[in-house]
């Protein structure tokens, strides 16, 4: 409407009101050029894995001769297949759901006690809380690194927890790391959220008796699972793609997790560069599909933390 | 309102915690704490010790006082190129690949058709490790197969992208770019769709043009998602490693403060002492910018 006021032209109602929320969609001579503009982004944007899907399709002879940037004469997926069978991935597979379910099923569990604890709770305090875990995920990861390796090597495990008797080389040593690193996040972000909710609710509740877990459990707990649900597809990509943790803290190649096991498939595949193609899309896979299906919680857990209610 | 300290003494408290509330309480604010403090705080500490050690990770450890950072500040030659590739590392995310982040999310945002489209294909490489980013460089940048020198047609002579000490850097930065433009274009789609529509309505019958209107009403209003996404570039710039230790272990001119520091602690030498004096350097410069936005966090949450 604001461009009729300012033009003075006289206004025919429109029919019937759009069902899109845009009320200042003028016809813009630009809109062409942006929508070029936005397409050529795009584009730019998914070259780089169309390029990987393509090259990975193609035998080794055929783009080492014509270069990958060429017009294909044979297409397969048997580099999907050698890349699955040759390397061991499925192994791999294993190991990181072994390390990121219970990582993140944990921190969502913690670090929400932690939030309602800092929000919903008149704490002393509760605010010194909050910034002591929210800076800890800030730390750059070197820093902790060593002391961590030195204490990982110290703490001894019974041998059905871990086959080399110390936390370090087990599962064990990454999902904790995973567990106190990535808590700082989910605090800050599942507060930010708790705030939002009405503080009367939680009032009603104590009135009728509830304790501190109740409170928790029972009633805080249940609105929150849309921030959950979103923090739960974002971290668990995070831990996915977790790249030094593992370099670091196992040493037995074959308890790799996925993505640190890309190291060894390089060294494996090295002059193949078709077949590292093909593992490397195998391992991008997952993380795409999750963040094809549940965009819009993938999204939403990462600016839940910065956007405030 | 719930931090809100001051005014706390003039609500009326219902009840205080019980005896059980208290253990809940205890149990489970203490495990999360202590493992903060084992996972985070304590080694952060003791990095700061090892620092003044000349520690081998086996042996007795001695107390060197300043001379790790003597000598890293002096006769590390790989050191102070690793500040600078660090520092161009921040400019380029801070000047380029941010503002161009903001860029599309302004044009999005202003309802083009097919805007969830071009959303979710500018946003997908952010669900990528950066390790697999560092793969599907080397197929575009590669010599003896790869796309840009297939294109350039330089069967003969390729230029290295990823070889060459002056190239590669620049290209390790426009694929972090790849993936951190989605990233902050996310968040200012979020901050500019809660911007009151009102402000920009009054600003235009006030005559504003767009770009008044932008810089003028909308970008203000957007200060706390500045805020986060200025943490998010400098700490990303600061903790950048996985592409170019995925590329070449982060050698050749890919040095990064990061890697020295996995390289002196993981390497052959291990050279705990002075690693962690260069991981203290790194924690110096990333405190800054922590405690900064913590004193704006707590700001605002003081306010609310």
């Amino acid at each position: 409407m604001t461009a009729d006021i300012r033009t003075g032209a006289p206004v025919r109602p429109a029919p019937a009101p759009e069902p899109t929320p845009a009320p200042r969609r003028r016809p813009r001579p630009g809109r062409f050029g942006v929508h070029i503009f936005l397409m050529g982004v795009s584009l730019a944007f998914l070259a780089p894995l169309l390029l990987a899907v393509y090259a990975s399709l193609r035998p080794y002879e055929e783009t080492a001769q014509n270069g990958y940037f060429s017009f294909p004469r044979h297409l397969s997926f048997e580099y999907y297949r050698r890349a699955y069978s040759e390397s061991g991935m499925g192994k791999y597979f294993t190991n990181t759901l072994l390390i990121a379910v219970p990582a993140v099923l944990v921190t969502l569990f913690l670090a929400s006690f932690v939030a309602f604890a800092v929000s919903r709770l008149k704490l002393r305090g509760g605010l010194v809380l909050l910034m002591f875990f929210t800076a800890g995920n800030l730390l750059p990861q070197q820093v902790i690194v060593t002391p961590l390796y030195v204490l990982f090597n110290k703490i001894p495990l019974p041998w059905w927890m871990s086959d080399s008797l110390t936390m370090y080389d087990s599962y064990w040593a990454v999902i904790i790391v995973n567990i106190g690193f990535q808590m700082g996040f989910c605090v800050f972000v599942l507060a930010n959220f708790m705030r939002t909710l009405p503080q009367e609710i939680l009032e009603a509740a104590i009135v009728d008796g509830a304790g501190v877990w109740t409170q928790f459990w029972r009633i805080t707990l249940p609105l929150c699972r849309p921030a959950l649900a979103a923090l739960g597809t974002l971290e668990f990509t995070w831990v996915y793609n977790d790249f030094l943790w593992a370099l670091i803290f196992i040493s037995n190649p074959d308890k790799l997790p996925i993505t640190s096991s890309l190291n060894n498939l390089r060294g494996q595949f090295f002059t193949d560069y078709n077949l590292l193609a093909a593992g490397s899309v195998l391992v991008a896979l997952p993380t795409i599909l999750v963040f094809l299906l549940l965009q819009r919680h993938f999204v939403a857990g990462l600016t839940l933390g910065s956007t405030k209610g | 309102m719930a931090l809100n300290i001051p005014r706390r003494a003039g609500r009326r408290r219902l009840r205080r915690f019980s005896r059980r509330d208290t253990v809940v309480l205890g149990v489970l604010l203490g495990i999360p704490v202590l493992l903060d403090i084992v996972i985070v705080w304590g080694p952060t500490l003791a990095s700061i010790g090892l620092s003044f050690t000349s520690w081998d990770g086996v042996g007795d450890i001695h107390w060197v006082g300043g001379d790790n950072y003597k000598n890293v500040f002096e006769n590390y030659p790989a050191f102070w190129p690793a500040v600078r590739h660090n520092v161009l590392w921040l400019l380029f995310l801070g000047l380029i690949a941010t503002p161009f982040g903001l860029f599309l999310a302004v044009l999005i945002d202003r309802g083009v058709r097919f805007s969830r489209f071009y959303q979710s294909v500018i946003y997908l490489p952010v669900v990528l490790s950066l390790a697999i980013v560092g793969f599907i460089a080397q197929l575009i940048l590669g010599t003896d197969q790869g796309v840009v020198n297939t294109i350039l047609n330089n069967h003969e002579n390729p230029i290295d992208w990823l070889g060459d000490a002056h190239l590669n850097i620049w290209m390790m930065m426009i694929a972090a770019s790849w993936r951190h433009t989605g990233y902050v274009m996310i968040l200012y789609l979020a901050g500019l769709k809660s911007v009151d529509p009102q402000l920009k309505e009054a600003a235009a019958i006030d005559g504003a043009n767009a770009r008044q209107t932008f810089f003028r009403v909308v970008f203000p209003t957007l200060r706390p998602v500045n805020v986060i996404v200025g943490v998010i570039t400098v700490i990303e710039a600061l903790r950048a490693f996985d592409i170019v230790y995925a590329v070449n272990k982060g050698r050749n001119g890919l040095e990064l403060l990061s890697v020295l520091i996995t390289d002196n602690i993981i390497g052959e030498a291990s050279r705990i002492g002075f690693g962690s004096a260069i991981a203290v350097v790194l924690l110096t410069v990333s405190l800054g910018f922590i405690v900064t936005f913590l004193v704006q966090e707590l700001r605002g949450a003081r306010e609310r």
